[in-house]
């Protein structure tokens, strides 16, 4: 299954049978688009496609080589930035995002997606207030409010030597 | 013998200078309205007037919530006198829009419709996951303020099927349990939840309204005066801002009682009152300088629950053990930072965080904790409720004249 790094393009609403042919023929364009791009590497996974999802999000790509890793920088046409940190041997070890709303989490996360939902619901002293994971496995930093949200997440283990994880954002 | 006069000579020197020094910190801590609620000396709460709504801050409808402002609010179908008031609703500077629980609305309120006749429903993202539900329409009426037809979002996930876009952003925020609340006031800064970007049928919509015909709901452009809108913008009168006054708090407490004034400057009870008015840029942030570093993703919130502000590793506070959202120094700790808005007022706020595990632990009855502290994104400083006490806070909503000048900006 190919994977939508942001949420899927506007479909447009169609009243009427000329509407709805070319709604049709919208669908098809985004699906042959969609089928023909690589899919966005998510938390863990191996670094493959960003040039292709950055083609499709009509976002601009930055690249910025550091010493045992790369960032790779999207920006989405609706504002939101997203930076994959790739270490050497190309896999995705941490992702931090900024901008109006937040990014897919499912998306973001990939495989990590299910254990972040499970940490979430904190019971005691409920309230609203940012998200903080820290597990041995996962850690999961997010905050922001209506309009301005940023975070970022990133897999211990997989921290390349020299890189603090103040330095993920 | 004379070299040691002279160190202590400068010994007393020093000692003069750290004395006149903690009192000009002292001075100005309490010119500056507060510090977490150890001094408050300049904070009236207004409690009479037609633009008067009482805030309460406990334990919530669930009966679990710390530092949360709830109020009431009441829904009439529009131009009827059917009507409900729903208690509980927490009070949240920092979203816009009026969204109440599926689950307590015992009216039926009108459907909001695409014109091909579809049922608008909304997903709403928020730090740690959504809002999804219908978007209706009702008359809302706070104190003596009521605005008409305005776009609501009722909050459920079994009206309409969530979405996977929607879902993928976390947990459903639809349940009295996971919300805390029966609903939220977003009496933020904008006057629309998302603005002109949900307007676009371009690739810049955030694709956070649906239309949602038997088939499955897909998403779709919504006008601006379609969109759930903060209903204080709406009202006939006083609708260019609130401010929320609640008193100081020396220690932790089981509630505390304060007023959402309505309007700034429109009446004699609402005046800015000398406060410092801080802008914000377009996101609704403003900028918070800590240990000579600035973060300029800093904002006011009501609707969050605590001081959340950098990370440990940035502090060098340990989280709790048990709690890794909260700080858990090993004695409470008294710090400053400097706020700035785009207009470049400035204007020093003392703060402490005390161990939130002893907070806890030794007040398991109380709610409203003003040291109450953990760690944000590094986006910046998260002043939460805690903020709000001691304090008199003006939230003036964009594009609406005030004083003390158009909004959107934060004063206190």
């Amino acid at each position: 299954m190919k994977r939508l790094f942001f949420r899927s393009p506007l479909r447009p609403s169609c009243a009427g049978l000329r509407a709805h042919s070319a709604a049709i023929l919208t669908l098809l364009f985004f699906v042959m688009v969609i089928t023909s791009l690589p899919a966005f590497a998510g938390l863990g996974e191996d670094a493959t496609s960003i040039s292709a999802d950055q083609t499709r999000l009509r976002g601009t790509l930055r690249t910025t080589k550091s010493e045992g890793y790369t960032v790779h920088e999207i920006d989405s046409a609706s504002g939101t930035a997203v930076r994959e940190y790739v270490s050497a041997s190309g896999k995705v070890f941490a992702i931090a995002w900024q901008g109006p709303w937040p990014p897919n989490m499912r998306q973001v996360l990939a495989t990590y997606f299910d254990q972040y939902k499970q940490a979430l619901p904190a019971t005691q002293h409920a309230g609203r207030r940012p998200v903080l994971i820290q597990q041995p496995g996962l850690v999961v930093q997010a905050g922001g409010h209506m309009r301005s949200f940023a975070g970022r997440a990133y897999i211990p283990a997989m921290l390349p030597q020299g890189i603090s994880a103040e330095a993920i954002r | 013998m004379r070299r040691a006069n002279t160190t202590r000579a400068n010994m007393i020197h020093g000692n003069a200078i750290a004395l006149v020094m903690s009192c000009a910190t002292l001075l100005f801590g309490l010119g500056c309205g507060g510090s977490g609620g150890s001094s408050s000396q300049h904070t009236t709460i207004t409690t009479t007037g037609s633009n008067v709504q009482p805030i309460t801050v406990n334990a919530g409808p669930d009966g679990n919530y710390t530092n949360g402002a709830f109020t009431s609010v009441t829904v009439c179908v529009p131009g009827s006198s059917t009507c409900q008031t729903i208690d509980d609703v927490l009070v949240d500077t920092g979203s816009s829009g009026l969204r109440i629980l599926s689950s307590v609305l015992t009216i039926a309120l009108p459907q909001q419709k695409a014109s091909d006749g579809n049922s608008i429903v909304e997903c709403l993202p928020f730090v740690s996951g959504y809002t999804w539900g219908p978007v209706q329409s009702a008359d809302v009426k706070i104190s003596g303020e009521s605005a008409s037809s305005v776009p609501v979002q009722v909050l459920s996930d079994t009206d309409f099927p969530v979405p996977s876009a929607c879902s993928d952003q976390g947990t459903s925020q639809d349940t009295l349990s996971a919300l805390g609340a029966n609903g939220l006031l977003g009496v933020g800064n904008f006057v629309q939840d998302c603005g002109g970007a949900c307007v676009s049928t371009g690739a810049d919509n955030p694709e956070l309204y649906y239309e949602c015909p038997s088939s499955g709901c897909v998403v779709t452009a919504e006008s601006l005066a379609s969109q759930v809108v903060n209903p204080v913008a709406l009202f006939a009168a006083d609708n260019n801002g609130v401010i929320l006054e609640l008193p100081a708090v020396s220690s932790p407490a089981a509630s505390l009682t304060g007023s959402m004034v309505f309007g700034i400057g429109t009446q004699s009870n609402n005046g800015l009152n000398g406060a410092s008015v801080y802008t914000t840029d377009d996101f609704g942030n403003f900028t918070t300088t800590y240990n000579n570093q600035s973060y300029n993703q800093s904002f006011l919130d009501s609707g969050s629950n605590g001081l959340y502000f950098l990370t440990s590793g940035a502090t060098g506070i340990a989280v709790c053990p048990d709690a890794p959202f909260f700080y858990c120094p090993p004695s409470t700790q008294n710090l400053s930072a400097t706020n700035e808005g785009t207009n470049g007022t400035s204007g020093a706020v003392s703060f402490s965080v005390a161990n939130a595990d002893d907070l806890f632990n030794d007040n398991p009855n109380a709610f409203v904790f003003v040291n109450l502290a953990g760690p944000n994104s590094l986006a910046g400083f998260d002043w939460g409720l805690p903020f709000f006490y001691g304090r008199n806070v003006y939230t003036a909503i964009g594009g609406k004249s005030t004083p003390g000048g158009t909004g959107p900006y934060w004063a206190y």
